[in-house]
């Protein structure tokens, strides 16, 4: 139940589309990909043809000229099937491309975002740390610069697009003074940057992650993403941003457990009739597709008034929060609608159920969520 | 190079469909009308050779009942630089005779036609070379692939027994297999190109060309139509006698 009528007609196309992929691009190999943990370049690359990671991006840097609202849309699609799919879109898009596209000098956005935007290239977004997750201030890695070149070292925890064949570069967040942060870009191919082993995740197993190690790394001092001192502000600025992206993928994830659901309760029949027909079922779905509708809400206002220019950082912390729960919510009553086959991880609502915990983890825990909706509230 | 689409809107083949018994027609309200699959490779096709520069200029026709903005919008975005949509109650329930007519009419001034093979409802496969019979030029049929050079035109056509390279001058009418080209889908950057191109929506009067029943020279005439009977329920053979029963089954059809 999508909410249409706040939506324009090149909106409508868009969803439409992405949809038509998600069916015959992303869905046949999703399963393998989950099995196999191993990146899904194919669709990716076809992603990239599409214009999916340029959508937010204006035209002379390579994009689609299209907006967030517009890049949350597509999200939402592509997570109803595939959340590894969708979050390697995500991450790509407003981790790797929006803090060049925002921080960036001129030079900086020619030199990365077309490539980017065309997925023949990968960015990935260091600010997780050992010491450092939703305290991100308290970061531990390194920068000094001395004629003209910045040397880095330190660790990195769960950084996502940073390991694959097509990622060109992360940027980090350094600490390069007293109370002082800031975001430089790392070309992968710069010695002394290690993407480590990736990790064995509980779920969006075909998306890219791993742990960074950055050792004497040298980058030239015009690699300084931003103003210098101004890492730690810029980041919160992506990250918010971020979090009403997460809220879309999650509100994809919902519905799709929701839409999975359906075609099962009609289908499958139990003691002579559909399974749908017994209201513990029927409800159970009714009561997920509300959870669906209200995460969507929260995540159209959220996006609508980043479009606007307007402040949005609770909205987002709303979305975020109320979608997050929604998937995992539906992701734990579509596996016990499946039974059995629920437990199968083949099945899509098995992976939804291992996919959808780290929502209400990643970009912001839940409980970093409410401390920021009390902290609206004056509290 | 001119070159122009066909493009017809078809129901969703993943929904129901059904025909209108009273009418005979295809009951169009039924299921989602969208392009034809058939007609998004030919613009792919038609892509290609805007890319190429070969094409200098395409344009996407169709004919159809009015609403169809979504559906063109669509080829729009694929390929089409600007679209002609033929609109007049004179058309309802054309049959291909009349649907070639008017679409050679509204397509007469391109140097290359492209259009599907068969359409994914009717399947008739015949208004392209109708319309090249109408129009005068060659046809080629049912090409897998083909090359476009300045006048002219070669296409690989397979029969069950041969593959054909056939060659015309253009200008020239091409129906094209799903073979020639891979649908692809339009990017956002396409899909807000699109709304800025122009849709010339016309009629049979602006076309010049009288249809229906008083201007038809051979109709198709419906005659009667009924729902589709239930399917019977089939025979199971197992057991010792199951080949036995089987062959028997076939031979007394004259399948075996």
């Amino acid at each position: 139940m999508s909410i249409d009528h706040l939506l324009d007609e090149e909106q409508l196309a868009l969803v439409e589309g992405v949809r038509e992929f998600t069916q015959d691009v992303v869905a046949p190999v999703s399963a393998k990909h989950d099995k196999e943990k191993s990146f899904p370049y194919e669709v990716i690359d076809q992603m990239g043809e599409m214009g999916l990671f340029g959508l937010p991006i204006p035209e002379e840097y390579g994009g689609q000229g299209g907006d967030y609202f517009t890049l949350c849309l597509a999200l939402e699609e592509l997570a109803k099937v595939d959340q590894s799919v969708a979050i390697t879109l995500e991450a790509g898009v407003s981790l790797g491309m929006m803090p060049i596209l925002k921080y960036g000098t001129e030079e900086q956005k020619q030199q990365w975002l077309p490539a980017l935007a065309e997925a023949k290239q990968l960015a990935g977004f260091g600010l997780t740390e050992p010491a450092a997750g939703s305290d991100a201030g308290g970061t531990q890695t390194k920068a000094t610069l001395d004629n003209g070149t910045w040397t880095i070292n330190g660790n990195k925890e769960f950084i996502t697009n940073s390991g694959t064949d097509i990622t060109s570069m992360v940027t980090v967040t350094a600490v390069t003074g007293q109370d002082e942060i800031t975001t430089i870009i790392v070309p992968t191919d710069t010695p002394g940057f290690t993407a480590e082993p990736a990790y064995d995740k509980v779920g969006w197993n075909a998306s890219d992650t791993h742990p960074l190690t950055l050792q004497d790394v040298q980058v030239p001092e015009e690699n300084l993403l931003g103003e210098r001192g101004r890492g730690f502000a810029n980041f919160m600025g992506i990250l918010d941003e971020g979090r009403v992206a997460i809220a879309a993928l999650a509100t994809g994830a919902a519905q799709g457990c929701v839409d999975e659901s359906v075609r099962y309760a009609k289908t499958r029949t139990t003691f002579g009739r559909p399974i749908g027909e017994n209201q513990g079922v029927s409800f159970k779905i009714a009561r997920m597709q509300a959870r669906a509708y209200a995460a969507r809400s929260a995540y159209y206002a959220a996006a609508m008034k980043i479009v606007a220019g307007q402040p949005f950082k609770t909205e987002a912390s709303i979305a975020k929060m109320v979608a997050s729960e929604a998937a995992m919510d539906n992701a734990r009553d579509a596996t016990q609608i499946f039974g059995g086959y629920g437990f199968m991880n083949e099945t899509l609502v098995a992976r939804h159920y291992r996919d959808s915990k780290i929502l209400e983890i990643g970009e912001g825990t839940t409980e970093v969520q409410l401390m920021l909706i009390a902290r609206s509230l004056g509290l | 190079m001119k070159v122009v689409v066909l493009v017809k809107q078809v129901p969703d083949t993943y929904e129901k469909r059904s025909i209108a018994l009273d009418t005979g027609m295809l009951a169009r309200e039924a299921s989602e009308n969208i392009v034809d699959e058939i007609d998004e490779r030919v613009c792919a096709v038609a892509a290609e050779l805007k890319k190429a520069g070969t094409a200098t200029e395409v344009v996407a026709v169709t004919m159809g009942p009015a609403g169809a903005d979504k559906a063109i919008r669509k080829v729009l975005a694929l390929a089409a630089d600007s679209a002609v949509h033929i609109v007049d109650d004179g058309l309802a329930g054309s049959d291909m005779i009349q649907t070639a007519r008017v679409l050679a009419e509204a397509a007469k001034d391109a140097d290359l036609i492209l259009s599907g093979a068969e359409s994914t409802d009717g399947g008739g496969g015949m208004v392209p070379a109708m319309m090249a019979e109408i129009l005068g030029r060659a046809h080629i049929p049912y090409a897998d692939s083909i090359e476009v050079a300045e006048g002219s035109v070669t296409a690989v056509t397979n029969t069950d027994t041969q593959k054909l390279t056939l060659s015309a001058a253009t200008p020239v009418v091409v129906s094209l297999t799903e073979k020639a080209g891979e649908p692809k889908l339009p990017n956002f950057k396409s899909i807000r190109e699109a709304k800025k191109k122009d849709i010339t929506v016309t009629s049979l009067a602006d076309l010049g060309v009288a249809a229906g029943p008083g201007a038809a020279y051979v109709r198709n005439v419906m005659v009667s139509a009924a729902e589709r009977p239930p399917k019977e329920a089939g025979v199971k053979v197992s057991g010792d006698t199951a080949a036995t029963e089987l062959v028997d089954f076939l031979a007394t059809r004259h399948l075996i």
